[in-house]
């Protein structure tokens, strides 16, 4: 069994958090994984991505070859087609709804919509407002990660829930519980729309 | 035996060495090379074995303090990104002649299709040129058994031993099982004393000596544990793969390659079983990560029986990273089906931070350039403040290497443009921008110089800064008239004032240094969480 992830956003939205739960509960569980990330230049306001690969059997490349991804997973709506060259056609896009503009050329909402609209697997939420909702506005990230447990196979949601137990327990119950509820929100989120 | 671990390429290397027993890290911070400095930095046996792990201020006095540590019988590695090697060059020539004493690892981690850097040169030509071995892991737990094996490689045949990633093995994460920690060396002095003062007496006995050891190494690399030669079932190909390009062929063969596959990770290249593939098959794709190194040296000049492809006939895309994707093509399979690219999405390139104190510097400079100095020139250099290119600011003419900017803006001044001004960071000014300014003042050269001064290595995520809190004395000490040095501080309020200081400074004839002076609002922000 293999599960091949981008997560995907814009440098200093946090995409490597995500990266750093599923990465826990795949290594509790044995599982092989490789995770291609971006540092330096491009960190600074620029599209940043990272290549996750979960298995049961030894992965080879580090990257994952293009048409082969089972899901996007981005903080941002753009970001997410960037790299639909990669998606699978069975593949899922989970993406947050709310745009970063830190450029002048940012296309319009609607064309980002209606291009989200004519792909067979997606699941758009407003992570930030879910967030501010559930009084964690930090934690936007966990319910984008939520989302994901909904359509992610390779590892269960208990798992993720471990995962972030493990993450965040050094910075005390409090955060590791806000985090949780905001994955949690996520979850319902998508069991909704299914 | 230590619990598995997820790490990234950069990691697993400076675990490696912190288990090889190693005694200090030395160097200058540079994407994609930075986490292994920092790794060290942060681990616990570098603290219980009091482990030199201190930024120093570039890769030339990096390679010279582990040059050093490796006389002395200790355990050295240096680390550096690929620009790295040209500013270590002498010190890393000079060690082969040396030889090692205690183990001594040069880590040079490349950066095709230039993800944070101005070019693509391969490391792997420096091993050759030098005549010293390079060690290219093709994944993590390579990463982690080849720095030990580097560091016994080192030790046993006293030479130092180059290793070279790419960007994609340095910041790739994936689980390697460590092994057991050894106790680092006890000084001891050489054993062979004449080898360390290369007067040409002894630097042409030296140089004898290494090339005969050259074909040991050569035939060493053939019995490397991390060469191999693999038969296939199907002769009509013959492939060789150098480091990481051996994942992206075996990702295309989930079954198995069914060509034989020569695998490379260990150099001199090993000619030997390159000679036994083309006895396999009359026909062979180079795959390697970087420039055509391995495919130039088999092609040579003159025809011959075996047919050789790559990157310079074209079956391998010419410049850039290699993925999975290039490689499918270049094995003649056909692509995965896949959507086209969003014609909705635009590029988001890399910009300054909001708040960021090159922001304000730049704004102030381009208020009294591109008023009232149409002719005036920006000499820049390598750091965040490069983005000041990006629209809107467009405020620098050029970047080339770190330091060049103080420099370049004195040959431009000599040359007739005026204003002459130059702008590096605190960093680069104490890596490669002190002695230009040196040159500047014994020249009375006619330049403003600028040191956008945040306090920090910003570029590569905040490290300590060789000069913080002392720039000021540097360029005092260094002969700039006190009078000539102003210092500002880069914000929006202080644009008049800011704006003033540069006039001054322009209509002085002679060098002046302006210190614009602000802290990083990454590392403002990361302190003021503590």
């Amino acid at each position: 069994m293999k599960e091949d992830i981008i997560l995907a956003g814009v440098g200093g939205q946090g995409i490597l958090s995500i990266a750093t739960v599923i990465g826990s509960a795949a290594l509790s569980q044995g599982l092989y994984l490789k995770q291609a990330e971006v540092h330096g230049m491009s960190q600074r306001g620029g599209d940043v991505q990272s290549h996750m690969r979960i298995s049961s059997d030894p992965i080879h490349s580090d990257l994952i070859p293009k048409g082969c991804a089972d899901l996007i997973v981005s903080l941002e709506p753009m970001e997410a087609l960037r790299y639909l060259p990669y998606l699978s056609r069975e593949g899922w896009i989970i993406t947050n709804t709310v745009p970063f503009k830190n450029i002048p050329n940012y296309p319009e909402m609607s064309a980002i919509e209606a291009e989200l609209g004519r792909l067979p697997h997606v699941i758009a939420l407003d992570v930030d407002a879910i967030a501010a909702e559930m009084h964690s506005p930090r934690s936007a990230n966990m319910v984008l990660l939520g989302a994901t447990a909904a359509v992610l196979d390779i590892l269960d949601a208990d798992l993720l829930r471990e995962g972030i137990r493990r993450i965040f327990s050094r910075k005390g119950e409090a955060i590791v519980e806000t985090n949780l509820q905001a994955f949690e929100a996520g979850i319902r989120f998508a069991q909704n729309l299914k | 035996m230590a619990d598995k671990q997820l790490l990234l390429g950069d990691e697993a290397v400076a675990l490696g060495a912190l288990h090889a027993g190693l005694s200090g890290v030395y160097a200058y911070p540079g994407t994609p090379s930075t986490e292994i400095t920092e790794y060290i930095q942060a681990h616990p046996l570098a603290a219980e074995g009091a482990v030199h792990s201190d930024w120093t201020c570039n890769e030339k006095t990096a390679m010279e303090g582990a040059l050093g540590m490796s006389y002395a019988g200790k355990r050295a590695l240096v680390c550096m990104k690929h620009v790295g090697m040209n500013v270590c060059m002498d010190a890393f020539m000079g060690s082969a002649m040396t030889g090692a004493n205690g183990g001594l690892v040069v880590t040079a981690c490349d950066d095709p299709s230039m993800h944070s850097s101005q070019n693509e040169q391969d490391s792997r030509f420096l091993g050759t040129f030098a005549m010293i071995p390079v060690f290219e892991p093709s994944d993590q737990q390579e990463a982690y058994d080849m720095t030990r094996a580097a560091f016994d490689y080192s030790e046993s045949k006293g030479i130092p031993v180059l290793m070279r990633l790419t960007t994609r093995m340095a910041h790739s994460r994936a689980v390697v099982n460590p092994g057991d920690v050894r106790d680092q060396n006890q000084m001891h002095l050489p054993e062979h004393p004449r080898r360390w003062v290369t007067l040409p007496a002894n630097a042409r006995v030296r140089n004898r000596e290494l090339i005969a050891d050259n074909a040991t190494f050569e035939e060493d690399a053939c019995r490397s544990q991390f060469n191999w030669l693999s038969d296939g079932k199907d002769h009509s190909l013959g492939i060789v793969a150098c480091g990481i390009a051996y994942n992206y062929l075996m990702e295309n063969f989930p079954e198995g390659c069914p060509y034989p596959v020569l695998k490379v990770s260990q150099y001199p290249f090993p000619c030997r079983l390159a000679n036994e593939l083309a006895s396999m098959s009359g026909k062979i794709l180079v795959l390697e990560e970087g420039q055509p190194l391995i495919e130039k040296r088999m092609r040579g000049v003159f025809p011959t029986a075996v047919e050789i492809h790559g990157r310079l006939d074209g079956t391998v895309v010419r410049d850039g990273e290699l993925t999975p994707d290039e490689v499918r093509k270049a094995l003649g399979l056909e692509a995965h089906p896949a959507y086209p690219a969003s014609q909705v999405v635009v590029p988001r390139p890399p910009a300054l931070c909001q708040g960021c104190g090159h922001r304000d510097f730049y704004t102030a400079l381009n208020n009294v350039l591109k008023k009232d100095y149409p002719t005036a020139q920006v000499f820049s250099d390598i750091g965040c403040y490069t983005l000041g290119y990006m629209a809107p600011l467009h405020a620098i003419d050029t970047c080339v290497e770190m330091g060049s900017s103080f420099t370049m803006a004195q040959g431009a001044a000599y040359s007739g443009v005026w204003p002459s001004v130059a702008v590096l960071g605190d960093s680069t000014f104490t890596h490669s921008g002190m002695t230009g300014l040196l040159d500047a003042v014994n020249a009375k050269a006619n330049v403003v110089l600028c040191i956008s001064d945040n306090l920090t290595t910003g570029m590569t995520g905040g490290q300590d800064s060789a000069g913080t809190g002392r720039i000021e004395a540097i360029c005092e000490g260094l002969g700039v008239e006190r009078a000539h040095i102003r210092t500002i501080v880069p914000l929006p309020k202080n644009y008049p004032d800011m704006e003033k200081v540069i006039r001054e400074e322009i209509e002085y004839e002679g060098v002046s240094v302006i210190i614009s002076r602000r802290e990083c609002i990454q590392t403002l922000r990361r302190h003021a969480k503590k």
